[in-house]
């Protein structure tokens, strides 16, 4: 236990650290919420769905946690080429408690750039329905997280150098943002659409988070809880099996 | 302490290290020479539980790599080529994470941490990041860290790649001392014959993943022929440069150069 609590902190320490890194973070969600919040907001009022920033607003909370955790799951791959990964390999600990405590850092910190982030969408005119149900949403939020954090673990095991990276960026990091229905409603979307956004995982984070804070939903909370869960623990087992089969 | 028998590393058909053998006696501080792709660090890797052999046995102090990597990691301390510090940590932060990671209990770590720090010379800046550390320093602290839960067998691969005369002097000062005091087992790759020729009591020259020479440094001239070291060694390998590909640690450097994160 200790083992995993003493990586854990490492990721907490390594990003409490980088206050640059924090701001610069902040730039797209809040780029997204400017330019899209209140540069589509009259087309989507004129269609009688209400505030899109209050639509949105969950969506780019889910966006901060999905990039922040995929990515320090990823980071993987520097500390393996820069060797502080071998240090944690020949230490006399299971290579399962070794990837908990930094899959979990990456989710503690992807969570608190969230938090962060849902900060700045308050300041921007945001309003949950219920304050009741924001404790719940949050842990929406950190389910979200685990799951991509484990999902950027088993990815950056697997990877062997920046050019993975890329792709992994622009064939899963930005098709899983862009079909799960953080930007627009899942209702009426043409079949092919609508089944993509389906097997999109994060769809459950944004439906979870918003059935919370604004207290609407597609899928219905419980089976977005009941997804997020499962997909949280086989991408757990699957990043905990590729990890183990690291070798430097 | 270490007994190697027909050790064998392939990928796929080629042989990385091939059918070695070799003992390191208790307290004796051992040598791996060879040219660039000899197979000294896979030896390593495998000796330390890093990679599995494709064949051949390992005993570590009577343990086997491979079934008790657990035990055997307890008993040894490393420090790797490439430099295996957290940049974006300070060096007690280091120190204490490798603590926690080997079940030092925590009164007895920070006792260890203080000494070991202070003989490495490295106390007065215990609370800097290591990132601001020069390379020597950085060298320093971790054969302190590797040392923190006192194995009786430390690895040096190839440790002081990179660092001016003095840094080299200090830490060989350093880690003969340990040897002589402690009784600690060093075992050790470099490609500076010097420092082979000063530190250790047997060389063992390896070459195409084959150890073509064992024994002092006294007896590889005399088996040679040769007056220096470096002309055994040159004698044994042949004067050919060998060929390197860049691996992926190559690119990645380059890349982060680019990126210039971390």
């Amino acid at each position: 236990m200790h083992a995993i609590y003493i990586l854990w902190l490492r990721e907490l320490k390594r990003y409490t650290r980088s206050r640059a890194q924090i701001i610069a973070s902040l730039g797209q969600p809040v780029l997204y919420l400017v330019a899209l919040g209140f540069g589509l907001g009259p087309v989507f009022r004129n269609s009688g769905n209400g505030s899109y920033l209050q639509f949105m607003a969950p969506g780019v909370i889910a966006m901060t946690v999905l990039f922040s955790s995929m990515f320090s799951g990823i980071a993987l791959l520097w500390d393996r080429q820069f060797g502080f990964l071998k240090e944690t390999l020949v230490a006399p600990v299971p290579r399962v408690q070794v990837m908990i405590g930094r899959a979990g850092g990456s989710a503690t910190v992807a969570l608190l750039q969230g938090l962060l982030v849902a900060v700045v969408c308050v300041i921007a005119g945001f309003r949950p329905v219920n304050l009741g149900l924001v404790p719940v949403g949050i842990a929406f939020l950190a389910l979200t997280a685990v799951v991509f954090a484990a999902a950027g673990t088993a990815i950056g095991s697997t990877l062997k150098d920046m050019q993975g990276f890329q792709m992994v960026m622009n064939f899963l990091v930005l098709p899983l943002f862009f079909l799960s229905g953080a930007l627009y409603p899942l209702d009426n979307l043409p079949p092919f659409l609508a089944l993509l956004t389906r097997i999109d995982p994060l769809s459950y984070g944004v439906d979870g988070m918003r059935a919370m804070l604004i207290g609407r939903t597609h899928f219905g909370a419980a089976l977005d809880a009941v997804v997020l869960a499962c997909v949280g623990v086989v991408l757990m087992l699957v990043g905990a099996w590729r990890f183990n089969k690291i070798e430097v | 302490m270490i007994k190697v028998e027909h050790l064998s590393k392939l990928y796929g058909d080629f042989k990385a290290v091939d059918d070695i053998s070799f003992e390191v006696a208790k307290g004796e501080i051992f040598a791996f020479l060879g040219p660039n792709g000899a197979g000294k660090t896979t030896t390593i890797k495998m000796l330390t539980t890093l990679l599995k052999p494709s064949s051949g046995s390992i005993s570590m102090d009577g343990l086997d790599p491979v079934r008790q990597h657990n035990e055997v990691r307890k008993r040894f301390g490393i420090v790797f080529q490439d430099p295996s510090v957290d940049q974006e940590l300070s060096a007690w932060e280091n120190m204490d994470l490798h603590g926690v990671l080997y079940h030092v209990p925590r009164r007895l770590r920070h006792e260890r941490m203080e000494q070991l720090m202070r003989t490495f010379e490295l106390w007065e800046r215990k609370d800097s990041m290591v990132k601001t550390f020069s390379g020597g320093m950085k060298r320093r602290l971790e054969i302190a860290r590797g040392l923190l839960h006192t194995p009786r067998i430390l690895f040096l691969d190839e440790p002081t790649l990179g660092l001016d005369p003095q840094s080299r002097n200090h830490l060989w000062t350093h880690v003969q001392h340990l040897n002589a005091t402690e009784g600690l087992t060093v075992f050790l790759t470099t490609h500076y014959m010097d420092e082979a020729d000063r530190v250790a009591s047997r060389i063992a020259v390896i070459d195409h993943g084959r150890i073509v020479a064992v024994g002092s440094s006294a007896q590889l001239k005399e088996q040679t022929g040769k007056e220096s070291l470096e002309g055994a060694f040159l004698a044994l390998t042949g004067t050919a440069i060998r060929e390197e590909t860049a691996g992926a640690a190559d690119r990645m450097r380059q890349a982060a150069r680019m990126w210039s994160r971390r």
